[in-house]
């Protein structure tokens, strides 16, 4: 019987509450009052300080009690059918800490970024409505003690997610972005949901705090019962985390506002999928070929991603291909059942990745700005009309040069630790099944591509001749301080993050891997230790990889000779390839797209709809009941006498009958 | 055969005789005068059924008040004399005949049906006494009996409304 | 025990008020027969209220003042008709033809 926890803790609902709070209220004044900005950035940024307080509250209390199961609290009944008893309840553990101290931290400081870059904007109050209610959904989600709580969440954000993507609604392929990712998270959502059911159908059970228990004695290992739900919950997590084959969704998502990306589609909710494996862990420890499967499409993801994101000159398409590559590292991790390392890596991408991506929203301002004092109509986001903009926008460059670093690898930034101790496991994990080798390999190559990438983005928009126009190149200005504190409060944390988790060989303590062992410890599949010789072999190869990669782009890469998009030419060969995306986009429409609208078409609307529904169906009653009404016209001559006969016909019947 | 008998069926005669004269005659002031010795001869056998306060309301209400409504109505709209097309034509006649002599038949057949009937009742209730009619109608019939004045207030409303030129 | 013959009576003058519904065509009349059809209904209530006791008897009253009831308004709606068409035929009225 876990004690009655203090008082913080038992306050643990209003983590969640107070981003609803703050949608309710920033809702009402999108509709009512939707000048008021001083209110509504009040409202949005006070209700993540205050949540990011409140859950460190809790987070600091437990730490003092350091439970090894799960604190649960129960608020009320919400499906109490038959055997199915889902209560609305919360639970607070290790990882879920983490959690929310990464989505209300970064959060918070993505909401503070946010007054500045979409000050001037119209929809002020919606978007932060939307983020506050996206931030209570997130909370909802990793908070959530049971499957359908987390359900409501993972459904919630997918929802925001859509709503933030398509806020600039008003042009079509903004809202095509949101409908594609939404669409395309349905899909996922359909394995979670069958996931679940599946759940309760063997254990009969949707709550954490007795299933995983439950798991090891209703599931054989290995077989088809646990892979197949496990199998479903990664269709999920590659849906919402974008990983192969349904990342396609996460580089259009670039559409919405670039704190939106910053926030939902590189720190936090693209995540979520790395939470459900790491908190199903055991289930997934009990299914090796859906371990593999994690690990392998992690890896996989990892380095197809980053192939495609070395030809892209969009510069948040960038970073979306670096984040969709990175989240593959993060499934490598939890795939191989290194959990710690995993969510170690979720959380300092966290802090480089929205520290790049609200870098390069300052950039976008910026240079969104000068177009827009100059009344030019050229692509803001585009590198190859940047260059130079070290000059211009010192902090920023020197930030985003940080970020760079930490996420090729360079020690002793934050990137390094985490990416090192994923790639450290998988190689361990090699030893018992060799398959990991290879996924060790790809994630090295992907770690190569990521130093290339970034160093020519940071290349392309920061150095080398300005290319944006000689008229705008005057309007080019640093961002205002409410975008740069957040950016330098980032660059700490992420200069810093790697002190969570320094592992013993380099003297450090693993405090993280510690601190979620109660919640990782059941699923933990120890692997072989590797020998210090060999670990050190490991660090320094992955260093090396990423110096290779920065020291080429610095050679091979020649931003003077870089022509602005519009003078730019055709790509052409293997550039041409990895410009289209290896053309998976096209694929599916040709596979996937194509035949379901040609379905919908010909068929379900042309003969179904048209033919079955409307022809037969509505305008067949139509006509027999006007036929019917025709003949009974007839019979209504207006007569009394005819009626009087049929009338007394009636009553012979009737008297006939009783008769009888 | 006791006399009552033979009063009943020489009232029943007259009933049924006159009947069929109120339906055959052409002038509708002849068959409403018709109609009314139907209805006495009816009170008649109303009193031979032992039913003599049922027999003086049907004199006063049907033969007195209603018959003479409709007399009254005749004679307003200026219906007095034979309308040469007031009966139907062989068609009409032939369908009339068939279904009501159907419906005599199964009438006929159906009180063969009837069940079977004691004497009981008679014994019990002092007969044609107002006092048994009305006690019953002021006790168990009492809610059925104050309805029936609001359904004649509705009507008195109704044929005012009704027959009113413009309100 | 007159409930045969009265039954009988009762029969006949039901039959022969279906048959002048069926044959006449002025309102007036259809409406007298109408009321005699009512009346052949009261002979069989009463014959059958001196066997079964005076509830037979209370219904012929009901019978009545629904009689009476009817006569008012019927008679009201037939003037009205008059008014508008100048006939009570009822082959001349046939507003209701579908």
């Amino acid at each position: 019987m876990i004690p009655l926890p203090p008082l913080p803790l038992a306050l643990l609902w209003v983590v969640p509450a107070l981003p609803l709070a703050g949608f309710v209220v920033n809702g009402a004044l999108a509709l009512a009052a939707p000048r008021a900005k001083r209110a509504v950035s009040i409202t949005g940024v006070g209700a993540l300080v205050l949540a990011f307080a409140a859950a460190a509250l809790a987070v600091v209390e437990l730490a003092q009690l350091h439970p090894s199961a799960p604190l649960v609290f129960r608020y009320w009944e919400w499906l109490p059918v038959g055997d199915l008893q889902v209560a609305l309840a919360l639970q607070l553990d290790q990882l879920s800490a983490v959690m929310i101290l990464v989505v209300t931290g970064v959060g918070a400081l993505i909401h503070v970024f946010s007054v500045g870059y979409m000050h001037d904007d119209p929809g002020y109050a919606r978007y932060f409505a939307y983020l506050n209610l996206f931030v209570f959904f997130m909370l909802t989600l990793v908070l959530g003690a049971s499957f359908p709580v987390m359900f409501v969440g993972w459904e919630g954000v997918g929802l925001c997610s859509y709503l933030l993507i398509g806020f600039w609604f008003t042009e079509k392929i903004n809202a095509d972005a949101g409908k594609k990712a939404f669409i395309v998270n349905r899909i996922g959502d359909f394995g979670f949901l069958v996931a679940m059911l599946l759940i309760f159908r063997h254990t009969g059970s949707l709550d954490f705090g007795v299933v995983f228990p439950k798991a090891s004695a209703a599931f054989a290992v290995g077989g088809p019962v646990v892979t197949a739900i496990t199998l479903f919950l990664f269709l999920g997590c590659t849906g919402k985390s974008a990983q192969i084959p349904l990342y396609i969704w996460l580089p259009d998502a670039m559409q919405g506002p670039t704190p939106v990306s910053a926030l939902i589609h590189a720190a936090t909710m693209v995540t979520a999928g790395v939470y459900l494996v790491a908190r199903c862990g055991a289930l997934f420890a009990l299914s090796p070929v859906a371990s593999a499967t994690v690990a392998g499409v992690g890896a996989l993801t990892a380095l197809f991603a980053a192939t495609i994101a070395l030809k892209q000159w969009d510069i948040k398409r960038v970073l979306a291909y670096s984040t969709v590559s990175q989240l593959g590292y993060m499934f490598l991790g939890v795939g191989t059942g290194a959990y710690a390392a995993g969510i170690f890596h979720l959380t300092t991408h966290a802090f480089f990745k929205a520290l790049l991506f609200l870098g390069s929203g300052s950039v976008i301002h910026a240079m969104h700005r000068a177009y827009h004092a100059t009344h030019a109509h050229e692509d803001a986001q585009d590198m190859r009309n940047m260059g130079g903009l070290a000059r211009y926008m010192p902090w920023t460059a020197a930030l985003m040069w940080i970020a760079t670093l930490a996420i090729a690898g360079i020690p002793p930034l934050a990137g390094f630790f985490s990416k090192d101790e994923i790639l450290g496991a998988a190689f361990a994990r090699g030893a018992v099944r060799p398959a990991w080798y290879v996924f060790w390999g790809m994630g090295l190559a992907a770690a190569l591509l990521t130093a290339f990438y970034m160093t020519r983005l940071m290349l392309y928009t920061f150095h080398g001749p300005n290319r944006t126009g000689d008229r705008e190149r005057e309007q080019l200005h640093e961002a205002p301080p409410v975008m740069t504190g957040p950016l330098v409060a980032l660059g700490a944390l992420t200069v810093l993050g790697g002190a969570l988790n320094i592992p013993p060989l380099f003297g450090g303590g693993a405090r993280l891997e510690h601190w979620l062992a109660p919640v990782t410890d059941a699923a933990f599949t120890p692997a072989p230790d590797a020998s210090p010789a060999t670990e050190w072999v490991l660090v320094v190869s992955a260093v090396l990889v990423a110096a290779v990669g920065m020291v080429g782009a610095f050679r091979l890469l020649k931003p003077e000779a870089l022509a602005p998009a519009r003078l730019a030419p055709p790509e052409r060969g293997l550039g041409r390839l990895l410009w289209k995306k290896w053309y998976v986009d096209e694929l599916y429409d040709a596979i996937v797209v194509r035949p379901v609208l040609w379905l919908s078409r010909e068929v379900l609307w042309k003969i179904v709809d048209m033919r079955l529904v409307d022809g037969l169906l509505v305008n067949g009653t139509a006509a027999a009941s006007r036929a019917l009404g025709w003949v009974g016209s007839r019979l209504q001559t207006g007569e009394v006498g005819v009626y009087v006969v049929l009338f007394v016909v009636g009553v012979l019947a009737v008297l006939g009958a009783v008769v009888r | 055969m006791d006399g009552t008998r033979i009063l009943f069926d020489g009232f029943a005669l007259l009933a049924m005789g006159s009947a069929g004269l109120c339906i055959t005659r052409r002038n509708p002031v002849a068959s409403a005068l018709w109609l009314v010795v139907t209805l006495f001869a009816l009170a008649a056998l109303f009193v031979l059924l032992d039913a003599q306060f049922i027999a003086v309301l049907q004199v006063l209400v049907y033969a007195g008040a209603i018959m003479v409504l409709f007399l009254f109505v005749i004679m307003l709209l200026n219906l007095g004399r034979a309308a040469p097309t007031d009966l139907k034509g062989p068609l009409g006649l032939g369908v009339g005949v068939l279904l009501a002599g159907l419906l005599l038949v199964q009438l006929l057949v159906l009180r063969q049906a009837g069940p079977a009937t004691g004497g009981a009742a008679r014994a019990t209730v002092e007969q044609g006494i107002i006092p048994t009619v009305a006690r019953p109608l002021f006790t168990a019939y009492l809610v059925p009996f104050e309805i029936t004045s609001l359904l004649l207030l509705a009507a008195i409303v109704g044929a005012v409304v009704l027959a009113k030129r413009k309100l | 025990m007159l409930l045969g013959p009265a039954l009988t009576v009762s029969g006949v003058l039901f039959a022969l008020g279906v048959l002048g519904v069926l044959l006449r065509r002025n309102a007036i009349v259809i409406f007298m027969c109408v009321e005699l059809m009512l009346n052949a209904a009261n002979l069989a209530f009463v014959a059958f209220a001196q066997q079964l006791g005076v509830a037979g008897q209370i219904f012929v009253f009901f019978v009545m003042a629904v009689a009476a009831a009817e006569a008012a308004v019927g008679l009201a709606i037939i003037l009205a008709v008059y008014r508008h068409r100048h006939t009570v035929d009822l082959q001349n009225i046939n507003l209701l033809k579908g």
